[in-house]
């Protein structure tokens, strides 16, 4: 997608703490509200940029507020765009667990990518697993 | 019964009834508070039938989801029972999702959770 397709941008590079993630999260929800996204795409961006946050800061940064959060946010008329990185050692996305399975269901973690990835259309983690880009297509009304 | 900073608790009959002070059960220190204030149900009120209320909740994480599978656990482990309520659609979107909703005792209202013990 063109980046002059973008109406809103704003990028981000923060240290890793909740104050800082909680900024950046209402920043975005806010913008959405402003243009009038549905009630259930609000919630569903909110929920997958707050597991990515919680990654980056807790598995990545391992809550090292001297390793910095990266965040691009982008929206155009008819998308949310979101990109966020840390700069932990990352993880190895396509083994992960499936917390669904009954023998995982019971953990009481490890379900943030499988709820980014039903909420959102489009969930892409670089090779070393340090960096998410979520993407969302807006539903409008008839 | 302890006052508590993220939750406010009712007795009826021998059920204690939990309700949600936040609307957004959100950030990792809230979250934290939360789940020792579930605890402190169990381990120490001695809570044996709880109904969680989830009418003031608009939105919860995982991390918060991890909370409730701990306090499950707990209840479960004393011989009680662990009931949920009046949870909004997009939160039970996330229940269904993750499965969840197999695990816990989800109800539509408080009067039938009440009505199911």
């Amino acid at each position: 997608m063109p980046e002059s397709s973008w109406i809103w941008i704003r990028e981000h590079c923060v240290p890793s703490n909740y104050e800082a993630a909680r900024a950046i999260r209402d920043e975005l929800i806010s913008e959405l509200e402003n243009h009038d996204w549905g009630k259930r795409e609000i919630f569903g961006v909110h929920l997958a940029l707050e597991e990515a946050l919680a990654n980056a800061i807790k598995h990545g940064n391992q809550e090292d507020e001297a390793k910095r959060i990266h965040a691009i946010l982008r929206l155009s008329e008819d998308r949310v765009q979101i990109v966020i990185a840390d700069e932990g050692e990352g993880f190895d996305y396509y083994h992960l667990p499936d917390p669904t399975d009954k023998q995982h269901r019971e953990k009481p973690s490890g379900r943030g990518v499988l709820l980014m990835e039903k909420f959102m259309d489009r969930v892409e983690f670089n090779e070393r697993g340090n960096r998410v880009l979520l993407e969302k297509r807006r539903l409008f009304a008839d | 019964m302890a006052e508590y900073r993220r939750l406010e608790v009712k007795e009826v009959g021998d059920v204690t009834v939990v309700y949600f002070r936040d609307q957004k059960i959100l950030d990792d220190l809230n979250i934290q508070e939360l789940g020792q204030e579930l605890n402190h149900l169990v381990e120490v009120e001695n809570c044996k039938k709880l109904v969680l209320n989830f009418t003031t909740v608009e939105f919860l994480s995982s991390s918060a989801l991890g909370k409730l599978i701990t306090l499950e656990k707990k209840v479960k482990n004393t011989g009680g029972i662990l009931k949920l309520c009046e949870i909004q659609p997009e939160i039970l979107e996330v229940f269904t999702i993750t499965k969840l909703d197999r695990l816990f005792k989800i109800h539509p209202s408080e009067a039938d959770a009440l009505a199911a013990f």
